[in-house]
């Protein structure tokens, strides 16, 4: 299939954001998966999402590795420079282009095969340095490409199409997050936009880590009955634990909450969070009460999905580093070169 | 001159290896040995002379702890060796003082174990030997440096802020060098870092690093050795067909496998040269000792940036690892770096479109855009198929007409890399072609065959693609050892892949034991080469 750049139609009375773009001007190719395909759902709410923010599409930075998941960058901010890189290896191509340029807003996309088996290294390890970044995995189980092997998502006793019944113990990317220290996790599903949109936003808008799990129904290979990552099985048993609003930075919260039911959580760049408790209990700035409940909730064959955990209270990469605050990349040589004077002087330390 | 075989004072401390250490003194040498125990009589030779001192009963005599009795032996030795080669025990003085700056107190004890040893050998031998140390002059203006320090100097002048790498023997010291000269010299008022190091959680993951920070504008590097490289092989063709720049420090260690990490070889230049599944070409340069491993690092930046694609630098243990004297390394404060084909803001701005793999110029090498530049720079950077408008394609004449232009780049990059060091005269037939750390046992080697009346040219290559100097270099001459340190004559297949050069005029000239070559090995084997040429 060749790329095909996607009709700009516009309309005059499109909303505008920030900017004066419209929402056209975030879209991408056309893409090129399966018709249903849960990932289009996805790209469409980043559209949304980095629309609302008002984010310059220069700006954004764009990373994947290999899979139907990481070919969607180019079905969205065509005006943003995209890194499709090689499979399981997004993680630290972001990180370096994050060291060269703190600046930009890095969006890396990838899949439960990229993430969990050939990139679990990575995926861990980008935790490990809380880069600067949202992590998005669309997950649906199955290899897509490579027509239908599970995945390391895939559910005890899941039956994908065509397949025995999956017999291996899942890694769940959410519980690996909380362990490993992440600092924003989220889950949620390709099939609610309306809560898709504001964990988008904020993980792009939070400093550090932040990771969207999203279930994401492969159509072709893992939507039949007896698979747990289908459309049906997914609307039956997620349960959204704990919604999140995003409240940009100038903006007054507004929204009636019910007491003990809202928790605003206050971003670096001034612009807040807001949890909706659907279950009053939940305490999403403690990693202990996040993972029990997870994997209560595991246990229980429900899909939990919202805003699950979130510290402000860490920095990133650099603050982690002490690297100055303009980005590398743009130091001029000057600020760089110790010259000529300095390595004469230096050469006494060898004689 | 580079390391010598042969053995003139073998101090044999180690009871474990005394036999091996014996053996490997050459006749009419010494021998300096512990008398304390009887030495079995089996090791005897009768030609070398033994010179026994017991080290252990005087320091056992002279040392009340048991800590000082045992450490203290191989200090007393140094007083013996100082009275045998005439050492300038002020010398030693000054460098024990240097050592234990922050441990005073370990200076006089030292210092009683040397004089016991010293006038131990004064008393009992006649000193010094026929073979001594005298004071020169020839050091002035040269440094004592190791290959990783001068290369982790060199990336710091080049202008590199990102650093990835994962430990390996022996590529970890340019990271540590870079690292204690970035600290030094790159540390803002305010303590900030103008660099950023990331020790990554496999070789897979810094390679990586260093693509992303290069796609997005800054000079990176990793520092690798054989199996780190095998690791980035993935990536590596990634950088070549999408054309993201790299530098990759590869201190050669014996393989295969895990080889002998401790030990040199000249193991990875095929491995390195097509790195990679699929049809592919890298650069690479050959430093021949630290003062080379310092100014190739710009080099390599240079090229990297210009031809849009990850350069190899070469080195080895021997030179990465081992103190050389080389002349003070300088530097031109003209010098800029060159960033290639990099359109700006302003560029885009006063152009109708950007199509990132057109051959604008004609010299293979597209223009490039940095993310956050403007919006009209943005493309997708992919290791798919890709026509020369960087859209995805399956389109065979898309496809070709990508790679093929990749050969025009390739040409265009034979005339830039460095070019050979070349010693001519137009009345040798014969010539020695070589590389890296066989620079010192080449030169060596050429200087005593010519006492023996056989004159030999010298080509030292220093970078891959090989330049028209090379050709011509093979052309001029009947018959051209080819000397490097690898069991399959890589950089002769090199030449014959590279430059069709003709084989039956390419000797192989192989030492790969893992020790660095030695004038002897080449001259003896030059010898033997000529006496058959003579007896046909």
């Amino acid at each position: 299939m060749s790329y095909m750049a996607k009709p700009k139609v516009s309309h005059p009375n499109m909303p505008r954001n920030k900017l004066g773009l419209t929402v056209r001007d975030y879209e991408g190719g056309v893409s090129t998966l399966c018709a249903g395909c849960g990932h289009d759902s996805i790209t469409a709410a980043i559209i949304q999402a980095v629309f609302e923010l008002g984010i310059e599409p220069h700006r954004l930075a764009k990373t994947s590795g290999i899979g139907c998941s990481s070919k969607t960058p180019a079905y969205f901010a065509s005006q943003s420079h995209g890194f499709n890189s090689v499979h399981g290896r997004m993680a630290s191509v972001t990180t370096g282009a994050n060291a060269a340029n703190r600046d930009l807003t890095y969006i890396g996309v990838s899949g439960d095969g990229d993430s969990l088996s050939i990139g679990m290294g990575q995926f861990a390890h980008v935790i490990r340095r809380n880069l600067n970044m949202c992590y998005i995995i669309e997950n649906n189980g199955v290899y897509g490409l490579t027509k239908g092997q599970y995945s390391a998502s895939a559910d005890v006793g899941s039956v994908a199409k065509k397949a025995e019944p999956n017999r291996q113990m899942p890694i769940d990317p959410v519980s690996t997050a909380i362990g490993l220290g992440a600092t924003y996790i989220a889950r949620s599903f390709s099939g609610d936009k309306q809560q898709l949109v504001p964990l988008i936003k904020g993980a792009l808008t939070h400093r550090g880590f932040a990771l969207l799990d999203v279930i994401s129904p492969c159509v072709t290979f893992n939507d039949n009955q007896g698979s747990t990552k289908s459309y049906a099985y997914t609307r039956q048993h997620f349960h959204r634990v704990i919604d999140a609003d995003y409240i940009e930075p100038s903006a007054e919260i507004v929204a009636a909450y019910n007491e003990g039911e809202a928790l605003p959580v206050q971003l670096h760049d001034g612009s807040n969070i807001v949890f909706r408790k659907l279950d009053k209990d939940y305490d999403p700035t403690s990693r202990a009460a996040a993972f029990s409940f997870l994997r209560d909730s595991i246990n229980q064959g429900e899909i939990i999905t919202g805003l699950l955990y979130i510290n402000q209270s860490t920095g990133d990469m650099h603050s982690d580093e002490n690297t100055v605050a303009s980005p590398l990349s743009q130091l001029t040589y000057d600020e760089l070169n110790p010259g000529r004077k300095k390595l004469a002087e230096l050469m006494h330390r060898y004689r | 001159m580079a390391r010598s075989e042969r053995v003139d004072v073998m101090v044999a401390m180690n009871v474990q290896t005394y036999a091996e250490d014996m053996a490997s003194v050459r006749p009419g040498g010494w021998l300096i040995y512990d008398s304390t125990w009887p030495r079995s009589q089996l090791l005897d030779r009768e030609d070398i002379d033994v010179v026994g001192v017991p080290l252990s009963r005087m320091c056992n005599e002279h040392f009340d702890t048991v800590r000082a009795r045992i450490l203290m032996k191989n200090i007393a030795y140094v007083g013996v060796v100082a009275a045998l080669l005439d050492i300038d025990v002020e010398v030693i003085h000054s460098l024990l003082g240097e050592t234990f700056a922050s441990k005073s107190h370990l200076v006089e004890s030292n210092l009683e174990a040397i004089r016991i040893g010293y006038d131990y050998a004064c008393k009992n031998f006649q000193c010094p030997l026929p073979v001594r140390v005298e004071k020169m002059d020839k050091t002035a203006d040269h440094i004592i440096i190791d290959g990783n320090t001068a290369a982790g100097l060199g990336c710091v002048y080049a202008g590199a802020t990102v650093g990835a790498w994962y430990p390996i023997t022996p590529s970890t010291s340019l990271m540590d060098a870079y690292k204690m000269f970035c600290k030094q010299y790159r540390v803002d008022e305010e303590g900030k870092k103008r660099f950023c190091i990331v020790q990554a959680e496999d070789e897979l993951a810094a390679i990586g690093v260093v693509l992303g920070a290069a796609w997005n504008g800054a000079r990176a590097f990793t520092p690798t050795s054989g199996p780190g490289i095998s690791l980035m092989n993935e990536f590596i063709g990634f950088a070549y067909y999408a054309e993201v720049p790299a530098v990759i420090f590869d201190v050669q260690r014996t393989g295969p496998s895990t080889g002998m990490p401790t030990r040199t070889q000249q193991c990875d230049l095929l491995f390195c040269a097509y790195a990679s599944h699929g049809d592919t070409r890298h650069v690479l340069l050959f430093p021949s000792n630290p003062a080379e491993c310092f100014y190739m690092a710009p080099a390599a930046f240079d090229l990297a940036d210009r031809l849009q694609t990850p350069v190899m630098v070469l080195s080895d243990i021997d030179i990465g690892m081992n103190d050389w004297m080389c002349p003070d390394l300088k530097w031109d404060n003209e010098y800029k770096p060159d960033k290639g084909k990099v359109l700006s803001a302003e560029d885009l701005q006063g152009m109708e479109k950007f199509y990132r793999y057109l051959d604008v110029d004609g010299d293979g090498i597209p223009y490039r855009t940095l993310p956050g530049e403007d919006p009209k720079g943005a493309y997708f950077t992919r290791g798919s198929g890709h026509s020369k408008y960087g859209t995805y394609t399956e389109n065979p004449d898309d496809y070709q007409e990508v790679v093929d232009r990749l050969l025009i780049k390739w040409d265009t990059a034979r005339g830039l890399v460095p070019e050979p060091e070349i010693q001519y005269s137009k009345f040798n037939q014969n010539a020695i072609l070589s590389l890296g750390s066989c620079d010192g046992a080449v030169k060596e080697a050429i200087v005593k065959l010519k006492e023996k009346n056989i004159g030999l040219n010298y080509c030292r290559v220093r970078a891959f693609p090989f330049s028209d100097a090379i050709r011509d270099f093979i052309d001029k001459h009947d018959r051209i050892y080819v000397v490097e340190q690898n069991r399959d004559a890589q950089l002769r297949t090199l030449l014959m892949l590279d430059i069709d050069a003709a084989p039956e005029k390419l000797l192989p000239m192989l030492h790969y034991n893992g020790l660095p070559v030695s004038a002897d090995f080449i001259m003896d084997r030059v010898l033997d080469e000529s006496a058959k040429g003579q007896a046909a």
